[in-house]
């Protein structure tokens, strides 16, 4: 009787929802632990809040799909978690809608957005919510003696055997690879310009080529490490913490040579729900809401505003998440931001040379 | 092939070691299948047998994959009710299971309509063109998939069927014409045309002989086309990576997404189901082949 | 009414009639095959037709930027840029950046000039400001604008029908003057690709048939009930879902995985040791192999099933070893099978997609993977269409050769 009861309700509930038409959106984001902090610190709240609801789907990067659907004028998607090169290509070929930083609300703080968001994370079509990072990490449990503690660690075999575990694209590779052979991180992208850089860049990758296992998705990395197919491997530094947090995972993470960049919400041109999707892309990069994903996730909030109020791990208060992030003070020490401009000139004839090397 | 009572050594030998050889290349074709039951029930969120596994502690193993299969995705697991409604609207493997089900059956009624209603007209002596026809009628299981999925977007998207249900059935309808244009064809071989001849002398339209005469003979060939081009659709993923937003996701598409992006034995749990599903299709198969073999009056040699 | 002259009238027309009738026959046969064929052609041939235009049509530029693809057109591509030219650019790149297709120009310029798209969104965010004579000031916002190669690789770009990207498949590439050259060596690689998937269609198609020979062999010549009871064992794997196939073989081939956990402890390698089965080569024919042997088995067996056992007795009885009787009598009447399943084989494999993308690493991935790379990463579509073209080419051929040698109407599953 009980469970009739219960498939009563449950009926009555589905039916009283779809009278309700209240609207749903579809954001777009990375999946795995990163999708998962900001359900928890963006998605859920809003939903309580405005009674929507949020549909999210997980996607590998790169504008194809959102192109597709552009010029398909079948568009299905209303917010995407973009990489910044990806942000200010889709916003030169039309993409994106375009949005108006005064729009956003002023900081907890009372600081106007404008001011409030870091310097460079805001552009005519997008704004960043976190700084992100590509770091490489190793398994503790696994290696003997020394640990290792700067970039040129990753990429000495002899020192550390073991396969290495890389990301199936140029972008942050090339970058590492000249930090480990000795370029200051300053100096990465004026060796770049040149073709010597290039094949300097090049030589460092072919002299571990053949111990590298690639990965496409974030979620890869951890998995690798755990499964033991890699001694170390490249990764955003949010997915091993997570790892660590809450797996439990012997991982440690070297900051030396950390690439960092930003994620940003964009919305495709003719967003089937624009209104909403922009309230949501309003509320998310809230002070509140930028300093709740950081106690999930080890990315940095976006805002000026919200690092005070980062507090530590969810489910662990004696873990402190300021240290943890690209932005502390200490990880900082050699890293380097993402060059957007170098991509989106370069990324076609970088990925071609890239993919014939690694054919080769 | 028993060994006859006079068999050498070598024979003998032989005999033993071919035996060994096929067992080897059973076990290669089963064993993948096999190893992913156990695997699902892993406690540990990895693809591996844990040393617990091993030793059969009963902790090791549990459903958290199973449930995970409902849960993931819905509004909120922890709700007293409306739970089910929940998982149903939302979970993300059960959306795509419905999907998939969707999709396969009027992909395959598309198929299967159009193809028979070809493999008919293709069985009659006085067809033009035959082989032709036939050779374009089979191209779609030969054309590399990525190609068929390229171009249906590509042209799909002028006419607004890219992201549709739509789109994606007409795309699996497409591929799953061969398989209805195969089966259904080869149970006409040897189908006694006469019957056809007598029951328009008897007056019949063609309309009727066709679902009175030749139906009910050939219909073990349409029911395992059918089936063919069920598993087809409910298999396929290129198209549906190609033409299909989250709206649309069927399983396999799931699982590609789950392999490739966040890796979790929910997938083994989901291949498991697949794997007890199949059984079931190739079972179902098998029932139908006899009872056509019975009725065709055919006797297994 | 009866006479002789009438009959010789009735028997043409009686030809007549029966032609007549002859042909609505034939007729209504035909209508039963045109509702698929109608529906094929609008769902399957059009469409793929219409993909593969895009390899030689390519209007990106010529649409966008209209009074310099004219301009272009008469320019001759080696004298000095003129102020005309200058000034049909600056024009269209105004047009174009209140559009918002400025970066659709420049992502097609830079297909051919690597690192010139920053070149056309910068220039085009001044120039609404900028005065003439255009020739001074445009190379004043970047002075890139004063060399030739920007105004060829524009030239070039503004060609609508275009051999570039099929030269682009082929390891080549067009110039501004028509003339076709090799490609860089650090950037050929689709040969490369396309003799790889070539090798791995072939090895994967050589180890179904080595595989695939004994079972069918076995099945053909077991009484039938046991055969049927092992064949479920090889319509299993055929009906059970690709991606749970591919998933099961990541589960045993990785380094954690039962395979390595079982070759460590029968001590053939150490712990540390572990084979590298997967996101390779290995992983890729492996998977593969298991993948498509019932295509292989399944076309075999049919054929061994209809060969009558007393062929090989009679060898046998007149003399011959079982070698012989084998290897002469026996394997001669498999060979219409072993073609229809290794062609069989070998064109689905080389059109594989999903499991090379899943467990083949960087060396195990195809051309498929290409294809599918450059549509949805580097958003070239006309270069996907291209290599799509060659890949087509490649399977009609086998196809045709199929056709010849077994005949579609003989294909059998199962």
């Amino acid at each position: 009787m009980k469970k009739v009861t219960t498939l009563l309700a449950a009926g009555l509930a589905a039916a009283v929802g779809a009278a309700n038409a209240a609207e749903t959106i579809t954001v777009v984001s990375w999946g795995g632990a990163y999708t998962k902090s900001q359900i928890e610190a963006y998605h859920k709240p809003w939903m309580a809040a405005t009674g929507n609801t949020v549909v999210s789907e997980d996607y590998n990067g790169g504008l194809s799909e959102v192109k597709a659907q552009v010029e398909a004028g079948n568009v299905k998607w209303d917010l995407i978690d973009v990489e910044l090169s990806d942000a200010v290509r889709g916003c030169d070929e039309g993409l994106l809608e375009e949005i108006n930083i005064d729009d956003f609300p002023a900081g907890a703080d009372g600081t106007p957005a404008a001011e409030d968001f870091l310097p460079g994370t805001f552009t005519d079509c997008a704004v960043a919510n976190i700084v992100w990072s590509t770091i490489y990490a190793y398994d503790a449990s696994k290696i003997d003696g020394d640990a290792p503690s700067t970039i040129a660690d990753f990429f000495d075999t002899a020192k550390y055997p073991g396969k290495r575990g890389l990301r199936k694209n140029p972008k942050a590779n090339l970058e590492m690879a000249l930090m480990a052979d000795g370029v200051a991180a300053d100096e990465v992208y004026s060796v770049l310009e040149t073709e010597e850089g290039i094949e300097r860049a090049f030589a460092k990758l072919d002299s571990i080529k053949d111990d590298v296992v690639w990965w496409e998705a974030g979620a890869q990395p951890p998995q690798l490490l755990a499964d033991g197919e890699v001694a170390m491997t490249t990764a955003y530094n949010g997915r091993i913490f997570n790892a660590v947090a809450s797996e439990d995972k012997p991982f440690e993470i070297v900051w030396d040579g950390q690439v960092w960049d930003l994620d940003l919400w964009v919305m495709p041109k003719g967003a089937p729900n624009k209104e909403a999707a922009m309230d949501f892309m309003k509320y998310s990069t809230g002070t509140e809401a930028l300093a709740a994903q950081a106690s999930w996730i080890s990315y940095g909030p976006a805002r000026k505003s919200s690092s005070p109020l980062v507090g530590s791990f969810h489910n662990k208060p004696e873990l402190e998440m300021a240290s943890h992030m690209p932005t502390a003070p200490d990880n900082l020490k050699n890293a380097l931001q993402n060059n957007f401009e170098f991509w989106a000139d370069n990324q076609d004839q970088l990925n071609e040379q890239f993919n014939a090397w690694l054919a080769q | 092939m028993a060994l006859p009572a006079y068999a050498g050594w070598g024979e003998r030998v032989w005999y033993y070691a071919f035996r060994f050889i096929c067992f080897l290349i059973f076990v290669f074709l089963i064993a993948p299948i096999l190893i992913v039951l156990p695997l699902s029930f892993n406690v540990e969120p990895y693809f591996s047998f844990t040393p617990g596994m091993l030793s059969f502690d009963p902790d090791a193993y549990s459903l958290r994959w199973y449930k995970d299969i409902l849960t993931n995705g819905m509004a909120n697991p922890e709700a007293t009710t409306g739970w089910w409604a929940d998982v149903w609207n939302n979970a993300q493997w059960v959306r795509s299971m419905r999907n998939s089900f969707f999709i396969g059956f009027f992909a395959t009624l598309i198929a299967t309509a159009l193809g028979t209603m070809a493999a008919v007209g293709l069985s009659r002596a006085e067809m033009p063109f035959k082989k032709k026809i036939m050779a374009f009628l089979i191209s779609p299981l030969i054309v590399p998939l990525v190609v068929t999925a390229a171009g249906s977007f590509r042209a799909f998207s002028e006419l607004g069927l890219a992201y549709t249900h739509l789109g994606v059935i007409l795309a699996h309808a497409v591929l799953g014409i061969p398989f209805v244009i195969i089966t259904v064809t080869a149970t006409l071989v040897g189908f006694d045309n006469s019957l056809v001849q007598a029951s328009y002398s008897m007056g019949a339209s063609p309309l009727r002989t066709f679902f009175r005469v030749q139906l009910p003979l050939i219909l073990p060939g349409v029911i395992s086309g059918a089936l063919f081009a069920f598993v087809t659709s409910f298999d396929e993923v290129v198209v549906v990576i190609a033409m299909a937003s989250v709206e649309q996701r069927t399983i396999p598409r799931q699982m590609f997404s789950g392999i490739r992006e966040q890796i979790s034995p929910t997938i083994l749990a989901v291949a498991t189901i697949l794997v007890i599903i199949s059984i079931a299709l190739l079972t179902t198969l098998e029932l139908i082949r006899r009872r056509g073999e019975r009725l065709r009056g055919v006797t297994p040699a | 009414m009866t006479t002789t002259a009438d009959v010789g009238i009735d028997d043409k027309l009686l030809q007549k009639r029966l032609d007549k009738a002859m042909f609505n026959r034939r007729l209504r046969a035909f209508m039963l095959v045109l509702p698929i064929l109608l529906f094929l052609l609008v769902v399957f041939i059009i469409p793929i037709a219409y993909f593969l235009f895009q390899g030689i049509y390519d209007k990106t530029f010529s649409s966008i930027m209209p009074q310099t693809t004219e301009v272009l057109s008469e320019w001759d591509g080696a004298s000095e840029p003129t102020e005309e030219m200058f000034a049909a650019l600056v024009a269209d790149m105004v047009v174009a950046r209140e559009n918002k297709t400025i970066g659709r120009v420049a992502t097609r310029v830079n297909r051919d000039l690597p690192g010139s798209r920053s070149l056309f969104t910068s220039s085009a965010r001044q120039a609404a400001r900028l005065e003439p004579p255009f020739m001074e000031s445009l190379p004043e916002v970047k002075d890139k604008w004063g060399e030739i190669e920007v105004w060829q690789a524009m030239k070039t770009a503004s060609r609508k029908f275009t051999p570039g990207y099929y030269a682009a498949a082929l390891d080549l590439k067009l110039q501004s003057d028509g003339s076709i050259v090799r490609q860089d060596e650090k950037r050929r690689i689709h040969l490369t690709l396309m003799v790889r998937t070539l090798q791995i269609s072939f090895l994967v198609t050589v180890f179904c048939l080595l595989l695939g020979y004994p079972i069918a062999y076995l099945l053909a010549t077991l009484p039938v009930k046991t055969s049927n009871l092992l064949l479920i064992l090889v319509l299993l794997p055929f009906w059970t879902s690709i991606l749970v196939r591919t998933t099961a073989w990541i589960a045993m081939l990785q380094s954690q995985g039962v395979v390595n956990d079982l070759l460590v402890f029968f001590g053939v390698t150490p712990d540390d040791a572990r084979f590298s089965l997967i996101y390779n080569k290995i992983g890729t024919l492996i998977a593969m192999t298991h993948i498509l042997l019932p295509f292989m088995i399944l076309p075999l067996y049919s054929v061994m099933k209809g060969i009558p056992p007393s062929y090989v007795r009679a060898a046998k009885s007149l003399g011959a070893t079982n070698w012989t009787a084998f290897w002469r009598v026996y394997a001669p009447q498999t060979v219409p099978g072993l073609g229809a399943g290794a062609i069989l084989v070998f064109i689905v494999a080389i059109g594989y997609y999903i499991t090379p993308a899943l467990v083949g690493g960087q060396e195990g991935t195809m051309i498929s993977n290409t294809i599918d790379g450059h549509m949805r990463q580097s958003l070239n579509w006309n270069l996907a269409a291209a290599l799509a073209g060659v890949l087509m080419v490649v399977v009609l051929t086998l196809y045709w050769v199929y056709d010849k040698v077994v005949g579609i109407d003989n294909m059998k599953l199962g």
